[in-house]
């Protein structure tokens, strides 16, 4: 789109605006901070992508034998015993895992795809769109952790889950009671600050498990997006040709160095999950 | 950045995707994986019991054949000693037979010598008798003389 808007020349600061908004059910983009409606992109691309990774996971463990493994089968053995192990050592309790091991893998096969997804070129999809649609405005925004809505959702999923597993664990009058007397001591007077504390500590983890993940993908995108328009400049100027090759330096490099980012947070995400269901396992 | 309803919809999502895989995903691949880890350890098991089967049975083998080269080296020496044997027994058989037969040759010498000697005391008393007639002249009556020429006769002997 870049290169297709160089010749009317939408300004910069245009171009990063139409791609950081997304295709909503209201149709346009949304300013105020919380809303009703739907994005329909982040929705569509973590739907697609899920579904795709647990169908992957899928085929993997319909043809699971204890035989000898065909490669595909122990690539994803090996990302089953890496879930495993983690589970393993952080839940210590072998009922909960076999729900929250599950959940752990199917979370980072599905944050990485959903991350991976920075990795196409940031034009490529949104132009199918807008072709297909015969509207050069419509908008489309292709990685879905780079939404806020969709990192926390998966966050306060978490959080339903460590509530659940507290209850669950130490009943409703056990977590009460922790609630009010940990982390500071039993005292009366100091139930108001440990609740507190509890609370907020809930609120952080939740919030900061989300907004990691967004921080980080939001800023690889935002950065693909200014190399992008980098390269979609080059027409402009009589340097141009610099930039053009200034693009292909700097895409390359942050393309790659984003590999890492994207697999590291799907196993952060991952593990923070392990850590925070674990905690509710365990009484103060 | 800003929040909207696609928060609850993806909680949603993150749910079915995570039963999903705990149903259909999860359970097959971590009981082959079990089943695989059982497999080598049987299989280690089977390897090690195999080694020390078959290090027994080299003992054995070494026991065996120890024991057979003894018992062949006993068959050989009653064989020896058996064989022998015989071989005494049958040269005291054979000089037990040649003792007989020089004994049983002895004797029939004896009595040959025996009976030509008598032949030979019969003759000479004849030519003595034929003699004395031929001196004398005259015809000795024999039965008169019998007497004295069984005398002769034993005298002879």
């Amino acid at each position: 789109m870049a290169t297709e808007h160089a010749a009317n020349g939408p300004s910069p600061g245009d171009y990063i605006v139409h791609h950081l908004t997304h295709f909503n059910s209201s149709g346009q983009k949304q300013t105020e901070i919380i809303a009703g409606v739907v994005n329909y992109d982040t929705l569509f691309y973590s739907v697609t992508l899920g579904v795709l990774a647990v169908f992957l996971l899928w085929l993997a463990a319909r043809k699971a034998t204890s035989g000898v493994p065909g490669r595909f089968q122990s690539s994803v053995e090996i990302l089953v015993e890496m879930v495993a192990d983690q589970a393993k050592g952080i839940i210590h309790s072998a009922e909960s895992r076999r729900f929250v091991a599950p959940l752990a893998l199917t979370v980072f096969v599905w944050i990485f795809l959903m991350n991976a997804m920075d990795l196409l070129p940031v034009d490529l999809l949104p132009t199918i769109w807008q072709t297909a649609t015969h509207d050069s405005h419509a908008f489309m925004r292709v990685v879905p952790t780079a939404d806020l809505s969709a990192t926390l959702g998966m966050s306060v999923g978490v959080l339903l889950l460590c509530l659940y597993y507290n209850i669950k664990i130490k009943g409703l009058s056990g977590w009460a009671h922790e609630l009010f007397t940990a982390p500071f001591g039993a005292h009366p007077l100091l139930w108001p600050v440990n609740f507190a504390m509890q609370i907020i500590e809930f609120l952080s983890k939740t919030l900061s498990h989300g907004m990691r993940l967004f921080g980080n993908m939001y800023a690889g995108e935002l950065v693909f997006m200014l190399i992008a328009l980098m390269g979609g400049a080059w027409a402009m100027s009589t340097t141009g040709i610099l930039l053009a090759i200034g693009h292909v330096v700097a895409g390359t490099i942050w393309a790659i160095f984003h590999i890492l980012i994207i697999l590291l947070q799907a196993f952060i995400f991952m593990m923070l999950t392990l850590v925070y269901i674990g905690q509710a396992h365990e009484s103060h | 950045m800003n929040l909207n309803a696609t928060l609850y919809l993806q909680l949603l999502v993150f749910f079915i995707l995570a039963l999903f895989t705990m149903k259909f995903v999860w359970p097959p691949i971590v009981k082959a994986l079990d089943e695989r880890a059982k497999k080598i350890a049987d299989g280690l098991a089977a390897a090690d019991k195999a080694k020390s089967d078959l290090a027994l049975a080299e003992k054995r083998v070494v026991e065996e054949m120890r024991k057979a080269r003894e018992s062949a080296g006993d068959v050989r020496a009653s064989a020896e000693r058996q064989s022998s044997q015989l071989v005494d027994e049958a040269r005291a058989e054979a000089a037990r037979i040649i003792a007989q037969a020089r004994e049983a040759a002895q004797a029939e010498a004896g009595v040959a010598a025996q009976r030509a000697k008598e032949a030979l005391c019969d003759q000479v008393a004849q030519l003595a008798v034929a003699g004395a007639e031929k001196i004398l002249r005259r015809e000795i009556n024999t039965q008169v003389h019998a007497e004295l020429l069984a005398n002769l006769k034993q005298e002879l002997q």
